[in-house]
C-alpha cells in the first residue's frame, strides 16, 4: 500500500472510533461543514475560482431538505438526494452567469447572486423567515434503519462524507481534473490548447454546488433544523476561511480547517461578538503570513526533506 | 390627487427620492471602489465597514465631543482616510504582488473585524444622529414635498462625484494616477513616488466612503451593521458598470438607487431584489458591464 492509501485507512478508522471519545453531534457538524468545505475547495484551490456566495447552495440545500423531509415526508436518502439535486440545478443557473466573468468580478457576481438568494430565503412561506424550520425528523434511512440514535445517524453521515471525499479524490485525479488545473495555472493557455474553458468551470460550478448542496442536506438532518444563518454571505466568508486556514488547493485542508473552525466557534460562543473579531483576525493573519495554511504548510515542510 | 397608474404622485416622488439618495450613496461608494481598484487592484471589501466607521465617527464627535455636523463632514472622512493609510501601509502593501483574490480576503478579514469591534462596543441596534437645525423641513415643489436634508445629500454627493472625475481626469495629479495605473514602473521612473500614490490613492477612496457614512448617518439610524448591508449592493452596482469608468460608476449608482425606489413603490417584495435580478440581466446581454472594458 501506497503512503498516502495508508493515511486514508487510518484517518477512516479514526472517525470511525470518533463518536466513542467526543460527541457524535459535534463531529456530524464537523464532518458537514468539512465536505462544504472540500466542495468549496474543489473550484477554488484546483479551478481557481474564488466563489464568494457558496452558502447560497449550503442553505438552499438545507431547506429543500428539511422542507421534504418535514412537510412533505420523505426519506431521508431521497430528501437529501432532494437539496443536492436542488443544489446543482442553481448551481447551473448562477454557474451559467458567473462564469461570464473572470478573477475578482466572479467573486463579486457570485456574492451578489447569494445574497438575491438570501432575500429570497427571507420572504419565501416555506423558510419560515427568522424561525427557520425546526425539529426535522430525522426518518428512517430507506424505511428500514430508525436514524433516531445519535450514533447511527453519525455512521450515515461518515458514510456520505466518505463517500463524497472518494468522489472529490477522484475528480481531482482524473483528466478533467488535470484541464480544472491547467485553468487554474494558465487560462488563456489552456484556452489555446483548445480546451472550451467556459464550460469545465461550469462543470466545476455545478458539481461544487451539488456537493454544497449535499453537505447542507446532511446537517439539516443530522441537526434538525434550516435557518437563514445557513444562507448568510458570513457563511460564505466562513467556507472560505475553513479552506484558507486549512490549506487551498489540498486534499485534506478543508477537512482540518472545517474542524479548526467549528471547534473554535464551539468553545468561543460564550465570547459573543468576539467570534466575529477573532474571525477576521484569523482571515488577515492567514492572508499576510499563512497562505499556505496548516496543510499546505506540513506538504511544504515535508517536501522540503524529501528533495534537498 | 393625481395618480399615475394608479399610484399617488406624492408616494412616487417620496420613495423616488429616498432611491436617489440611495444611489448617491451607491455612487459615492462605488466610486471609491473603482478609484481603489484601477491603483491598486484590490477589491476593498472593508468599504462598507469604512463608510459604518464613518458614520460612527460622526456621530462620536456629536455625542462625545459636541463638534457639529459641518465639522464632522470633514473631520470624520479624515479619520477614516487616517485608518486608511494604517490599513494600506502595515498590510495591504504586502499583497500587491500576489492574485488579486487575496486582496479581497484581507479586506473581508478587515471588515469583519471592524464590525466586530463596533457591535461589541454599542450592539446592533441603531444610535439615531439628530439633523441640524439648518436642515428639519421640507421644501414645496408644488406637487411634492422635499425634505431639506435629502436635496443637500443629493447636491452635495454629485458635487463630490464630479470633483473626483475632475480630479481624475482634468488634472496633472490625477493624470500621474491614470499613468501609475498603467504602468507604475515607468512612473516611478519619471521620479513619481508611486508607492505614496498608492496609499494616498486608498486614503483618498476609504476617505470618499467615509464621507458616504458621514452623510448617511442622519438619514439611516447609524449601526454596524450599516456597512455590510450596502456593500454587497455596491458590488452588483460595479459588476453592472464596470470598474473601468468613473462617470460610468456614478451614472449607474444613481440610476440603481432609482430603479430600486421605483420598484418599492411598484412590486415591494422585489425591492431588495431588484438590483441583483438587473445583474444578472446585464451579464447576460454585456458580460463586460454596461461601462466596462474588461483588463
Amino acid at each position: 500500500m501506497s503512503r498516502t492509501a495508508i493515511l486514508y485507512v487510518v484517518l477512516l478508522a479514526m472517525a470511525c472510533i470518533a463518536p466513542f471519545v467526543g460527541y457524535p453531534l459535534f463531529l456530524m457538524k464537523c464532518l458537514c461543514f468539512a465536505l462544504f468545505a472540500c466542495a468549496f475547495n474543489l473550484l477554488v484551490g484546483f479551478t481557481g475560482l474564488l466563489s464568494f456566495g457558496h452558502a447560497m447552495f449550503f442553505g438552499f440545500a438545507a431547506y429543500a431538505c428539511a422542507h421534504s423531509a418535514k412537510v412533505w415526508g420523505w426519506t431521508p436518502e431521497v430528501a437529501i438526494l432532494f437539496g443536492t439535486l436542488s443544489a446543482g440545478l442553481m448551481g447551473l443557473v448562477v454557474g451559467w452567469l458567473a462564469v461570464r466573468r473572470q478573477g475578482i468580478y466572479f467573486a463579486m457576481v457570485t456574492l451578489a447572486l447569494s445574497q438575491m438568494v438570501y432575500f429570497i430565503c427571507v420572504q419565501a412561506p416555506f423558510t419560515y423567515a427568522e424561525d427557520g424550520i425546526q425539529g426535522v425528523p430525522r426518518g428512517k434511512l430507506l424505511g428500514v434503519i430508525d436514524l433516531k440514535d445519535d450514533m447511527v445517524m453519525y455512521y450515515f453521515v461518515l458514510a456520505i462524507f466518505a463517500a463524497a471525499f472518494a468522489l472529490i479524490y477522484r475528480v481531482i485525479h482524473s483528466p478533467f481534473g488535470q484541464v480544472l488545473k491547467s485553468i487554474r495555472e494558465n487560462e488563456p493557455r489552456a484556452l489555446s490548447l483548445g480546451y472550451d474553458v467556459d464550460k469545465y468551470k461550469l462543470v466545476a460550478f455545478v458539481l461544487s454546488a451539488a456537493l454544497a448542496g449535499l453537505a447542507g442536506a446532511t446537517k439539516s438532518l443530522s441537526l434538525g433544523l434550516a435557518t437563514l444563518t445557513d444562507v448568510t454571505w458570513q457563511m460564505s466568508g466562513e467556507v472560505v476561511l475553513m479552506t484558507l486556514l486549512g490549506g487551498m488547493g489540498t486534499i485534506l485542508g478543508p477537512v482540518v480547517g472545517a474542524s479548526a473552525i467549528i471547534a473554535m466557534g464551539n468553545y468561543l460562543s460564550g465570547f459573543g461578538s468576539w467570534v466575529t473579531i477573532i474571525m477576521g483576525a484569523t482571515f488577515v493573519v492567514c492572508v499576510l503570513l499563512f497562505r499556505r495554511g496548516i496543510v499546505g504548510e506540513i506538504e511544504h515542510r515535508l517536501g522540503k526533506k524529501k528533495s534537498p | 390627487m393625481t395618480e399615475i397608474f394608479g399610484i399617488p404622485i406624492q408616494a412616487l416622488m417620496g420613495q423616488l427620492t429616498i432611491g436617489l439618495v440611495n444611489g448617491c450613496f451607491y455612487a459615492m461608494l462605488s466610486l471609491g471602489l473603482a478609484v481603489i481598484f484601477g491603483m491598486l487592484n484590490v477589491v476593498n471589501f472593508a468599504h462598507g465597514a469604512l463608510y459604518m466607521v464613518g458614520a460612527f465617527f460622526s456621530w462620536m464627535l456629536l455625542n462625545y465631543a459636541g463638534v457639529n455636523y459641518w465639522f464632522a463632514l470633514i473631520l470624520a472622512p479624515i479619520g477614516v482616510a487616517i485608518v486608511g493609510v494604517i490599513i494600506e501601509k502595515t498590510m495591504l502593501r504586502w499583497l500587491y504582488q500576489l492574485d488579486h483574490l487575496y486582496g479581497l480576503l484581507l479586506t473581508f478579514g478587515l471588515a469583519l473585524i471592524i464590525e466586530g469591534i463596533f457591535r461589541h462596543n454599542y450592539g446592533s441596534s441603531g444610535q439615531p444622529y439628530e439633523l441640524p437645525d439648518v436642515f428639519r423641513g421640507a421644501f414645496d415643489l408644488g406637487f411634492m414635498f422635499l425634505p431639506k436634508y435629502r436635496a443637500w445629500v443629493v447636491v452635495m454627493s454629485i458635487v463630490v462625484c464630479l470633483a473626483t472625475w475632475y480630479l481624475i481626469e482634468k488634472t496633472k495629479l490625477g493624470a500621474y494616477l491614470r499613468a501609475g495605473t498603467e504602468n507604475p514602473k515607468l512612473v516611478q521612473a519619471f521620479g513619481i513616488n508611486v508607492p505614496l500614490m498608492v496609499t494616498l490613492t486608498y486614503a483618498f477612496g476609504v476617505g470618499l466612503a467615509g464621507l458616504a457614512g458621514v452623510m448617511a448617518a442622519p438619514v439611516y439610524l447609524v449601526n454596524p451593521t450599516m456597512g455590510s448591508g450596502i456593500i454587497i449592493v455596491v458590488f452588483a452596482v460595479v459588476v453592472i458598470g464596470g470598474m473601468g469608468s468613473i462617470l460610468g460608476s456614478i451614472v449607474t449608482g444613481l440610476a440603481l438607487g432609482l430603479i430600486e425606489g421605483l420598484t418599492k413603490v411598484v412590486y415591494p417584495e422585489a425591492s431588495s431584489t431588484v438590483v441583483f435580478i438587473i445583474m444578472a440581466i446585464v451579464l447576460l446581454i454585456r458580460p463586460a458591464g454596461l461601462f466596462g472594458r474588461e483588463k
